[in-house]
């Protein structure tokens, strides 16, 4: 079961501030209550504290570090990570077409921006595309989903462009939700899982069905496990969709393409609506690991897998070696879907008109790059190599340094951005936390920051088994500055440990 | 027959288990032969269906994107396929999107944008220099000086530091405090996110929100999505769209037997009608809203939008303060403006802001944990909105280009606007209030009985009928007033002043043409 996140409370507002004042409309006690359930543990409240010390520090206090390291967050370009070049000269040309008389662009960017133009209302970047977005990139990213997956097609009425992966994971979801009570809509999702499932849940009001990933197998999905979930929700909610997230965040792993036809079948066995985040498919490190997109695997297993098993898979622009977080860049592919639903589907994304067409145009270049004989091609591919390879170096170092030190145990960082290691807490230190009203976890985690700066996020905000304590930290940190801080961390926890002996 | 040509469309071939790597053409192969050759077999009934999906989302409509717009595209298709019609082009007067009408971007906006996407153009002698200083002050802010970092969930603070000072400037002196900016993906998520927070509640106690008729139909399309109840009150449409207390407080007290009416909706300038609210109105609301506890959400979205000579906007947020201290202190308020209309046009940039006045800082807490789920607007979006609030000034490189491009876009916005409101009126049958502001004409149209008999026939509303009989004759797409709400038995369409000025001047012939046809039609 996920360890609830004990929420720092709030100094009580001083009394001299509520006085005179009429009691407000908008309240804790009036709020949406679905609202005040959400918990979003990435950019929580360890992460507020990050912020204080980042402002104290500005402000010359004395702290025993010069800064405070984000690695709460999988944003690569604010760790240093550079953009790639061709998509940013690309995107350039289409937000001042003006470049297009430029010597300093080079011919095949030109040609793409133009292309992308001309798909745009009034040329222009600045226009609403249609809802589900630019046709032109729909058709893209089906051309990009069919040679990936070795030649089965991808229908472009099938893709929705999205404002990020987020935004499509949420309006399936909504979609998904229905019945009360017993009747509820119940989500499985994985535990440890990325925090915006459980967030959207409560806001939603659905039904939060925990399956626990296997930490002794490296975090493998097991089927039976899948079962026993299923299983004991069927008592109290109405189990409609299973969310499987491979590469896993924040657990790393890469799922065997047996375990994926596993899946499948007890989706369909058990009628359940597949929902697959795969915005971290070009993050795969370990020799060994290889991608296979659930579409894939889905469409190759034949009837009546692949006919009749609703499926959703999600990209993003703001993963793999772009970075692009701030671009809010992503799709859905549906398949099998209802006619009518997917009508209906349309019609909810059109209330929000569009996805931001920059992110767009830039998921245009992800999904289409450039081709060997293009002049970019050489560059293009030296940066998207160079990236990955740090990627992969840095998944590496950080499982090794972990894994030689006492009390931290980590799982090999098979693809993904981050570290998940499990970290002995000694039972004083645990008495402690719970004392203060914390999680242990966030106990460990609140003292790593203020004595080190380093800012991870504790395991109780991705959930994990009673008893066990871990924390996410991403492998982003420049080359150089990783080891030195991987250490740190280690020596701050053998210090936190003798200090709670 | 119906099974195997729908697996051929989506692409999802029938392969027997074998060899991987078949390639397409022989799995599309394998599919046309199950076409030819195998019965319909029943396939078991889906998880996702209309009867099990989420009531709510099913009652969601969304006109300005609805079926007439659908019909618009589906025409466009059959034009391209060169199937002929009485016209050569569908003109999409449905929705305020400017630049797709020809309108152009400011240069300094977009000189701007490109520097901080590609920002190796800092080196390039074709970009001023005012332009380079604001792209190097956000990239600054911005994680990893990139706009690809996620920023804070709130926004780039010095965006939002920027945006206040834009307030204030705006409000004469009246201060905005950048802990009370948000920065959003277009003016309607952060509509849609404060609509959120605020409802509550079951049964008779399950919050209302009240809401202009004729409205922008963001509003009704989230309060169905959130259940929430939606309270109707009424604009005077013989008084330019004016909006009367009176009519309040008859909404409110009707609203309170069943349901929690807790906000109140204003668009100001006002979205589909165009009228400008006058000061002394904008007080009434205040007082109202304060009498009966309401938390005001303006939308300001077209504050750059006011033609009329008589007319000024006059925002909430200074209005309040200028009330005094009882009333400043105490009402809720959130303002909404966006990069999409003024004279920007960047609706594909997805920028916006809201201003929020006199939150409980608790809630302002929970705000930002719920905008943290999102992670963060698009930064180009919020980029864009920095410099619409902070463009070149008086001595500036880029001053007189830039205030050459405004003047151009706003003026000619004007002229469509009288132009439109005036041509209107000259169609017997057709009557059009003052433009006053915003984008759109909302003329009243009559329609015989026998064609409302007609429309009934075809299960439509009246007015989409016309409109509908108006997109297949002339290729003009516009949105009927029941899309937007209207007094029950008047009928209305929404149109942009959008085309460019001389075609324009064609559609508004074309649509009288039609008017006066359909009259004789239907008389």
């Amino acid at each position: 079961l996920c360890q609830p996140l004990q929420a720092l409370s709030a100094p009580p507002l001083p009394q001299v501030a509520m006085n005179g004042l009429k009691e407000k409309v908008l309240t804790l006690d009036t709020m949406n209550p679905c609202v005040r359930r959400v918990e979003y543990a990435v950019r929580g409240p360890i992460v507020l504290r990050a912020l204080e010390l980042e402002q104290e520090l500005r402000q010359g206090v004395k702290k025993p570090f010069t800064e405070v390291i984000r690695a709460n967050i999988g944003d690569a370009q604010a760790m240093g990570q550079k953009p790639i070049t061709f998509l940013r000269q690309v995107l350039a040309l289409c937000v001042h077409p003006d470049l297009l008389n430029s010597p300093d662009f080079p011919e095949d960017a030109k040609r793409k921006a133009e292309r992308i133009l001309q798909a745009c209302g009034g040329h222009s970047l600045g226009a609403y595309s249609v809802s589900s977005g630019i046709q032109l990139i729909r058709e893209d990213v089906a051309s990009y989903i069919e040679r990936r997956d070795g030649g089965i097609p991808a229908d472009p009425n099938n893709i929705y462009l999205s404002t990020g992966a987020s935004d499509a994971i949420l309006t399936v979801l909504k979609l998904l939700v229905a019945g009360e009570g017993p009747t509820r809509t119940g989500v499985l999702i994985p535990i440890p899982q990325y925090p915006l499932y459980s967030a959207a849940l409560a806001e939603l009001n659905a039904v939060q069905v925990d399956y626990y990933l296997d930490e002794e197998r490296a975090w493998a999905l097991d089927v039976a496990e899948l079962r026993r979930a299923l299983c004991q929700a069927r008592d109290h909610c109405c189990p409609r969709a299973l969310c499987i997230i491979n590469p896993g965040n924040p657990t790393g792993q890469v799922q065997a393409r047996e375990c994926i036809e596993a899946v499948i079948r007890f989706a369909f066995e058990e009628r359940l609506f597949l929902m697959a985040d795969e915005v971290y498919q070009d993050n795969v490190y370990a020799e060994g690991s290889q991608f296979h997109s659930f579409k894939k695997v889905l469409t190759e297993m034949g009837p009546p897998y692949a006919t009749q098993q609703e499926l959703a898979s999600f990209h993003s622009v703001s993963k793999g070696y772009m970075g692009e977080c701030g671009f809010r860049g992503g799709y859905v592919e549906v398949v099998n879907l209802d006619a009518a639903v997917q009508q209906q589907m349309q019609k909810l994304l059109s209330v929000r008109l569009c996805p931001p067409v920059p992110g767009q145009v830039l998921l245009s270049m992800v999904v289409s790059p450039p081709a060997p004989s293009d002049p970019s091609f050489a560059q293009f591919q030296a940066e998207r190599q160079a990236v990955l390879a740090e990627l992969a170096a840095k998944a590496k170092l950080t499982e090794q340094v972990f894994n030689e030190a006492p009390g931290i145990r980590c799982n090999p960082v098979q693809g993904a951005m981050y570290s998940f290691p499990r970290v002995q807490l000694p039972p004083r230190a645990v008495q402690r936390a719970q004392e203060l009203g914390l999680a242990p976890d966030m106990f460990f985690c609140m003292r790593l920051l203020e004595e080190t700066g380093i800012c991870v996020v504790p395991g109780s905000g991705f959930g994990q088994r009673e008893g066990t304590y871990h924390f996410r930290m991403t492998i982003l940190p420049p080359m150089e500055k990783l080891r030195p801080l991987l250490e740190k961390l280690s020596q701050f926890h053998a210090k936190f440990t003798r200090e709670y002996s | 027959m119906q099974r195997a040509a729908a697996l051929v469309r989506r692409g999802c071939c029938p392969r027997t288990p074998g060899p991987w790597g078949r390639s397409q053409s022989s799995a599309a192969a394998e599919a046309s032969a199950v076409l030819k050759v195998r019965p319909e077999r029943s396939r078991r009934e889906r998880i996702l269906t209309l009867e099990s999906m989420n009531p709510q989302v099913k009652a969601v409509e969304y006109a300005v994107r609805g079926p007439i717009v659908l019909k618009a595209g589906e025409i466009e298709l059959e034009l391209q396929r060169g199937i002929k019609k009485p016209f050569t082009e569908v003109i999409r007067a449905n929705i305020g999107d400017a630049q797709a009408m020809g309108q152009q971007p400011i240069t300094f906006l977009r000189q701007v944008m490109a520097l901080c996407t590609y920002p190796n153009l800092l080196d390039s002698p074709s970009f001023p220099e005012d332009a380079k200083k604001r792209a190097r002050r956000i990239l600054q802010a911005c994680g990893g000086n990139s706009l690809g970092s996620y920023s804070a969930s709130q926004g780039v603070n010095c965006i939002r530091e920027d945006v206040a000072a834009y307030i204030t400037r705006r409000d004469g002196g009246v201060p905005a405090d950048p802990d009370n900016i948000y920065l959003t993906t277009g003016a309607s998520d952060g509509i849609s996110t404060i609509l959120k927070i605020l409802v509550s509640g079951g049964g008779k106690s399950r919050t209302g929100v009240m809401i202009p008729i004729p409205q922008y139909p963001l509003y009704s399309a989230v309060i169905s999505e959130l259940d929430a109840i939606q309270v109707n009150y009424y604009l005077d449409e013989d008084n330019c769209w004016a909006l009367n207390v009176n009519e309040l407080r008859r909404a409110v007290q009707e609203a309170k037997d069943h349901c929690d009416p807790k906000v109140l909706c204003i668009i100001n300038p006002g979205n589909p009608t165009g009228q400008v609210q006058s000061r002394k109105c904008i007080e009434d609301v205040i007082h109202f809203a304060w009498e009966e506890k309401l938390f005001l959400l303006a939308d300001e979205v077209y504050q750059d939008n006011v033609y009329s000579p008589d007319c000024r906007f006059h925002s909430f947020k200074k209005v309040l303060y200028e009330m005094g201290p009882e009333y400043s202190s105490n009402v809720e308020l959130a303002s909404f403006h966006s990069t999409s209309k003024g004279y920007m046009g960047e609706c594909g940039y997805r920028g916006g802001y809201m201003e929020v006045i006199n939150l409980h800082p608790e809630i302002k807490g929970q705000l930002v944990k719920l905008l943290s789920v999102r992670l963060c607007p698009p930064v180009s979006g919020q980029a864009a909105m920095d410099i619409v609030v902070n463009p070149p000034v008086p001595g500036e490189e880029s001053f007189e280009q830039f205030h050459r491009e405004k003047e151009s876009v706003l003026g000619n916005l004007a002229k469509k606007a009288k132009l439109t409101e005036d041509l209107f009126n000259q169609v017997p049958g057709i009557h059009c209030n003052p433009l006053q502001g915003a984008m759109y004409a909302f003329p009243r149209i009559f329609i015989p009985s026998k064609a409302v008999e007609a429309a009934q026939a075809h299960k439509m509303a009246p007015d989409m009928f016309y409109c509908m009989k108006l997109l297949e004759e002339t290729g003009i797409c516009v949105v009927p007033g029941s899309g937007f709400g209207q007094r029950e038995g008047t009928y209305h369409f929404r149109m942009t002043i959008l085309p460019p000025v001389e075609k324009l001047k064609t559609v508004l012939q074309k649509v009288k043409d039609f008017h006066i046809k359909f009259l004789e039609k239907y008389a």
